[in-house]
């Protein structure tokens, strides 16, 4: 039984990848919406206007004291009676924007923080604006701060792309749900999502660890 | 934004919004109680001399971290029926969440024992402390400090993760949201109400954790 079960898996393996596929186009739509508000939110948050970091504070503390489940309902259940009416596809997207959005700001602010503050005034007083100030001086040296635990982030964003099947987006984790009711084999179709899961994630994990060792060494040096 | 919401409906569904509260607190307290213990044992093989242990830990940690926790839920819950094990759903999904946080906490904990540096160890050593004991005096009082505050941001995780509980049909808070959905169709009412809940949990465990960073920098400083 198992091995009719097995050949049945792999004649529908094309399945998990259209599912892979979906996965990647949602977390990569995810990560780069959530990667450009995140860092200029975060770079506002690390100013000094009070109302600005206050905002975006509640902001952040609302979007990390919530489950990503309960924002995903939120937004396909709840924006459509404020008008705002979604497919499934753009309302995950949009989710995971939103959560990549919070988590990312904090990363960054803290990288922007970081930067020591002699580093602000010697820019300032070499006549550069704000704008370059932050573009030339402040954002690169900030970036080393920043690289490893977004790249951690990330992992962590695309792990969460999977709650999305909840709202009916056909990717991995869906794919796996429907599998199962045809083919009663949970742990064979799991440990396939997963192992799909794991191709994606695991060269990230090594990356982000690269970068932290090379931080942790280049700390040393100075 | 807010017209027409309906305070009454919450107010009537109020106690079973407290028992999913209740739910979810206790759920949350026991898988973390059980991934405490199971970070420990996994920590303990993950830095063992003898090398199939320190594969099997590196295996367990690695294939929990990088795949999604909804995959493994589902996993336990399609899964073990195919084995002949019959458990609950309540069950099925405190085992899912204490094997992966788990993971996470044995990461942690291995991050606080490396922390201490090895000269520490060495004058343990030619004190004529054995290795309990130097564990005992020397190790995890100073690993301690670094430990307790990444363990309590895992713990906030660990409340938002058990959200996804809910669809294995586990009477927790998210659960209730999607009860009063599918009875009188108040999205609104429904998901704000468990948020809020949420976030009260939330504002607990992050005072608690800021609270307790505090106190490793007061341990630091003297």
């Amino acid at each position: 039984m198992m091995t009719f079960y097995f050949q049945r898996l792999v004649e529908i393996f094309p399945f998990f990848l259209k599912g892979l596929w979906m996965t990647v186009v949602v977390a990569a739509s995810g990560l780069i919406f959530g990667t450009i508000c995140g860092f200029i939110l975060g770079i506002l948050r690390s100013g000094k206007n009070k109302l600005v970091t206050r905002m975006i504070g509640v902001y952040v503390a609302v979007i990390r004291g919530t489950p990503f489940v309960v924002q995903i309902f939120i937004v396909f259940f709840i924006f459509p009676e404020w008008g705002i009416q979604l497919e499934a596809l753009p309302a995950a997207i949009l989710a995971l924007s939103i959560l990549g959005t919070a988590f990312i700001c904090e990363i960054v602010a803290g990288g922007v923080k970081a930067v020591s503050t002699g580093q602000w005034e010697a820019a300032a007083s070499s006549g550069l604006t704000r704008i370059q100030q932050l573009r030339l001086v402040i954002i690169p040296q900030a970036m080393q701060t920043i690289l490893p635990p977004l790249v951690g982030q990330y992992v962590l964003l695309i792990k969460d792309s999977s709650v999305v099947s909840v709202i009916g987006v056909v990717e991995l984790t869906r794919v796996g749900w429907v599998t199962v009711v045809r083919i009663p084999e949970g742990l064979m179709v799991f440990s396939l999502v997963g192992f799909l899961y794991f191709v994606i994630s695991y060269p990230l994990i090594r990356l982000s660890n690269y970068l932290e060792e090379r931080m942790a060494v280049q700390e040393t040096k100075l | 934004m807010l017209e027409g919401f309906n305070f009454r409906i919450i107010w009537e569904y109020m106690p079973l919004f407290l028992e999913g509260l209740r739910n979810t607190f206790l759920i949350s307290l026991i898988s973390l109680f059980l991934a405490l213990i199971a970070g420990i044992i996994a920590c303990a093989g993950r830095l063992a001399k003898w090398k199939l242990l320190r594969g099997v830990a590196i295996f367990y940690i690695e294939s929990m971290r990088t795949t999604p926790l909804l995959v493994q839920i589902y996993f336990f819950y399609f899964g073990l029926p195919t084995l002949g094990f019959r458990i609950p759903e309540l069950q099925t999904g405190i085992l899912a969440l204490m094997l992966n946080s788990g993971a996470y906490i044995a990461e942690i904990i291995r991050a606080g024992i490396t922390s201490v540096p090895a000269g520490q160890i060495e004058a343990g050593v030619s004190s004529g402390l054995n290795y309990f004991q130097r564990m005992r005096f020397i190790v995890l009082p100073q690993a301690l400090g670094v430990t307790v505050p990444p363990l309590l941001g895992q713990a906030i995780v660990l409340v938002k993760d058990t959200a996804l509980l809910s669809l294995i049909s586990v009477m927790e808070l998210t659960r209730c949201g999607q009860v009063l959905t599918s009875e009188r169709f108040m999205p609104s009412e429904a998901f704000f109400t468990v948020a809020f809940f949420y976030l009260c949990l939330y504002f607990c465990l992050k005072t608690l954790a800021d609270w307790s960073q505090k106190q490793l920098i007061f341990r630091e400083v003297y």
